[in-house]
Order: C-alpha cells, then sequence, then structure tokens
C-alpha cells in the first residue's frame, strides 16, 4: 500500500482565491473573441433551419448549397430509408432504453449488422451507437498492457481516444509514411501483440493512404490492422467497401470501423471482422456495453441504406465527376489544395491564416454556399481549411455554381 | 553509450529543431522553453529513435518534461 492512502491529503490552503477550473480554455477563449471582434459571422454556431434536400437547406437565413456535410451518397432523404425509419418508428417506439447486451438489442439491430455482413463480405460486424464509440471501443479493448499501437500521426480523435483510454504503448509515425511506420514496427520488443491503426481516407486533406503497402509491412511483423474506412464507405472501391478494397488488402484488414453518419446518412458506428473470437467484444468492449442502442428508426433507416448502396455503382461514377470538376476548377482559378489530384469526395483548399479562412468562409456563406472551416487542433501542420465534401447529388450545373461562388469569394477575400 | 556521451548526441540532434537557439541545460523544458508543438516533438523524436535505434512511445514522452529527463530516458532505454 502507498504511504498516500495513510496520509491525509495536505493541500496548499489559498487565502481569498478560488482556482477556476475554466483558466485552461483562456486561451482558447481568447482566439474565439478576437476571431468574432473582427465582425465576421461565427463559423462554428451555423444553423439550419430548413433541410430542403442533401444539397440544399436555409442556414442563418440564407438559401445555402451544402458543400460541407458527409452525406457522400445523398442518402438522408431517399424514400425508401425515410419509409422504414417510419415504419420502425410506429412498430418499435422512439428508443430502446437500454444497452445492446440487455435490452436493447432489437430486430433490427440484427438486421442493421446483417445488411454490414453482406455490404463488407465479413463474418461478423458490431454496431456501436457512434462511430466515435466504434473506435474507442475496439482500439482500447483490443490492444491491452503491454501491447503496442502505431498509428498514423494524423488520425482522427476518436481513434487517439481509443488509445488514451487503454493501456498499450502508443507508437504514432510521419503521415503515410511506409519507411517510418516499418522502423517503429522492426524495434517493437519481439513477442508483443501489436495494433497498427490506418485510414483509408484522411477528412482533413481528403487524401487516401498507400494501404496495400502500409498492409503488407504490417503483416510481414505479424501486426493486426484495423482500418478506419469512414470516408470512403459506399464510394471508393468496386462495392463501396473503401481504400482497402481499391488496393486490393481487404483480405488482410483484421477490422474494418465505419460510420452511418457519412455516406448511410444517419448515425451510428460499426465494427466489421473475419476474426473467429469477434463476438467476445460485445461482452468486453464498455463503449458498447455500457451505452443506450440505437433507436429503431434509425437502424432501420441505416440497413435500407446500406442495402441500397450496394447497388449505388451509377452514384459513385457521379460523385467522382463532381469531385474531379471541383479539384479541378479550383486548382484552375489558383487556390491551393490538399492533394495534387482529387483523391476522395473532400477536396480542402488551403487558407493562409485563421482570419483570412474564416473571412472567406463568410464570403461563401453570403453567397450561399456552406463549406466547412476547420482548424487546430482538427488540422495537420496547424492548417486552417475550408473543406468541401461533395455529394453525389450535387447535380453538374451546382457544381459550376459553386466555382462561381468560389471565384467570386476568393477575389473579394484577396485569396486568389 | 554512456550518459555522456548520449548527452552529446542528442544535443546535436536538437539543433535543428532548437530555431530560437535557446541554452539547453537539463533543467530545459520543451514545452515552456524551446516550445516544442506536436509535430516538432514528433519529428524530434523520429530523431532520436533512428539515431539510437529505439522506441519512444508516448506513454514514455508523456514522462518526460526536460532535456535532462530525455537523457536519462535515452541512456536507459539502450540498455534494455
Amino acid at each position: 500500500m502507498s504511504e498516500g492512502v495513510t496520509q491525509a491529503d495536505q493541500p496548499t490552503v489559498r487565502e481569498g482565491e478560488s482556482r477556476d477550473l475554466f483558466s485552461k480554455f483562456d486561451e482558447t477563449i481568447k482566439v474565439r473573441e478576437t476571431l468574432l471582434a473582427s465582425g465576421v459571422e461565427d463559423p462554428f454556431s451555423l444553423v439550419m433551419e430548413k433541410v430542403l434536400s442533401p444539397t440544399r437547406a436555409i442556414c442563418n437565413g440564407r438559401d445555402t448549397i451544402l458543400l460541407g456535410t458527409y452525406n457522400y451518397m445523398g442518402m438522408t432523404f431517399d424514400p425508401d430509408v425515410i419509409e422504414a425509419g417510419k415504419q420502425a418508428l410506429e412498430d418499435y417506439g422512439a428508443g430502446t432504453t437500454g444497452s445492446r447486451v440487455l435490452n436493447g438489442t432489437y430486430q433490427g439491430h440484427k438486421e442493421c449488422e446483417e445488411a454490414l455482413k453482406e455490404f463488407y463480405a465479413m463474418d461478423h460486424a458490431m454496431v456501436f451507437s457512434t462511430g466515435y464509440q466504434a473506435n474507442l471501443g475496439i482500439i482500447s479493448t483490443i490492444a491491452g498492457k503491454g501491447d503496442y499501437i502505431v498509428l498514423d500521426i494524423d488520425s482522427h480523435a476518436s481513434i487517439w481516444d481509443g488509445c488514451s483510454m487503454g493501456k498499450a504503448e502508443i507508437v504514432p509515425f510521419k503521415h503515410n509514411d511506409i519507411e517510418a511506420m516499418e522502423k517503429r514496427l522492426k524495434r517493437i520488443p519481439e513477442g508483443a501483440g501489436i495494433l497498427v491503426v490506418l485510414e483509408g481516407v484522411y477528412s482533413m486533406l481528403g487524401d487516401i493512404a498507400p494501404l496495400k503497402e502500409m498492409v503488407a509491412v504490417a503483416k510481414k511483423y505479424g501486426a493486426m490492422v484495423l482500418v478506419d474506412e469512414a470516408h470512403s464507405m459506399g464510394f471508393i472501391g468496386e462495392h463501396g467497401r473503401g481504400v482497402c478494397e481499391q488496393a486490393g488488402c481487404i483480405d488482410n484488414v483484421d477490422f474494418i470501423i465505419g460510420t452511418f453518419s457519412k455516406s448511410v446518412g444517419t448515425v451510428g458506428g460499426f465494427c466489421v471482422s473475419n476474426h473467429p473470437k469477434f463476438e467476445i467484444m460485445r461482452l468486453v468492449c464498455r463503449p458498447y456495453v455500457f451505452t443506450a442502442s440505437l433507436p429503431p428508426s434509425v437502424v432501420a433507416t441505416a440497413a435500407t441504406s446500406i442495402r441500397k448502396l450496394m447497388h449505388g455503382s451509377n452514384k459513385r461514377a457521379h460523385l467522382w465527376e463532381n469531385s474531379k470538376r471541383l479539384h479541378g476548377g479550383l486548382t484552375e482559378m489558383g487556390f491551393q489544395l490538399g492533394t495534387a489530384e482529387p483523391q476522395s469526395a473532400i477536396v480542402a483548399v488551403i487558407m493562409p491564416d485563421l482570419e483570412r479562412g474564416a473571412a472567406m468562409w463568410e464570403a461563401l456563406l453570403k453567397e450561399g454556399l456552406y463549406v466547412n472551416l476547420a482548424r487546430p487542433p482538427a488540422t495537420p501542420a496547424n492548417m486552417t481549411l475550408l473543406r468541401c465534401s461533395l455529394c453525389a447529388e450535387h447535380s453538374e450545373e451546382e457544381v459550376e455554381t459553386i466555382l462561381g461562388m468560389f471565384e467570386r469569394a476568393g477575389k473579394a477575400v484577396g485569396i486568389i | 553509450m554512456d550518459r555522456a556521451a548520449t548527452d552529446s548526441t542528442i544535443r546535436s540532434l536538437i539543433e535543428p529543431f532548437n530555431k530560437k537557439l535557446v541554452e539547453v541545460t537539463d533543467a530545459t523544458t520543451f514545452a515552456g522553453d524551446l516550445e516544442f508543438d506536436s509535430l516538432t516533438v514528433m519529428d524530434f523524436v523520429a530523431a532520436i529513435e533512428d539515431e539510437f535505434d529505439i522506441i519512444i512511445s508516448m506513454n514514455q514522452q508523456a514522462e518526460i518534461e526536460t532535456y535532462g529527463q530525455l537523457v536519462d530516458a535515452v541512456t536507459k532505454l539502450q540498455g534494455e
């Protein structure tokens, strides 16, 4: 027993001052106040008063084209999806009020997992309440004390939080750097368990990972591989299974993490796997056990949408056209983009700084265009980005309209 | 490599990252004195790892605040 247990706390007594736990946020508060003092519309408190379609909404009172949602395949207003949700709401009620392992697994949750197994052609599927929880739960549970997690430095917050929650040794490597990854794998003590965590599409710059090479290297060192395909599902790969399908290495990936809040068009997360012992996760994974399961209407919309995405090749082709046209048009105008070639449905426009980024964001909003303003710590290398994510429902004409808006706003703000 | 030799190797590795030419002593802190951000930390750690052929996991990095602690940790890791 440590001495601390038998000793009473001996805090320093401070007279006349109490410590405000919020003082650690002072710098963030200041940055925000400085930004808003410049008179710019607050980029982080936009309200969509009315949603007209997957690509249009009334935002802060204006009719706006949406170019900053993750609604890649436009499934949010699909009539079959809506109908399935309404039916489940009537038949099963508004919510489950319980954990998946107690009273929260309904017929719909099983059907949703069946749809995922078919979509990915894998043996097991586990549905979580959000994509964030899927990463948090799987990563923190499978990599324990003495194990190593080797991950890309630009990994999503949910991956980092999964690492923090677990007890494994965390070893990051430079973004998409195969050699840096291999060097680290090589130095891990023999016999230690290794989980390599990668993403198919990195959502900030919209670039993809060289998964074929990376997965091969990971396997050479006996690692298990988890790939987050949140931003590629339904769009990249012959069956829409993601970058690992496109790269031809899906059979060597042990776990795919995904979400329903992007191409699927609702909310929820999942993990699919062929690991023979995978089902035990349902009992040992705390972010799965200790939270309420998704409402019946949500799993019904997800299952219907996933099944429709299996046959979405025409929509996929149109989405690629949109991505290429926007990327090409913005490049011609002289904007600096996150990737030299379009690699996904995300086109990231690099801003010189937060002030001009916010000014550009506002100018676009006034033109009637919504994009994501992304800034540190979400972005790599302290960049300020205007992130455009395209939808299969954006028409060819809409993409031209969007380009016109970018040109006017870019000139007004002095970026091009 | 003993502590003195490790110290001198790390001292040369830190140079390109020490943009403000801060005088480095055992008490120098990375976050405060050297103002390293997360990306600089990653590049600096990678340079040390490659030089000494070791891994300094983020769990271990969290315990290292000063230059002296880093030299101690790297000296120890080489023996393992």
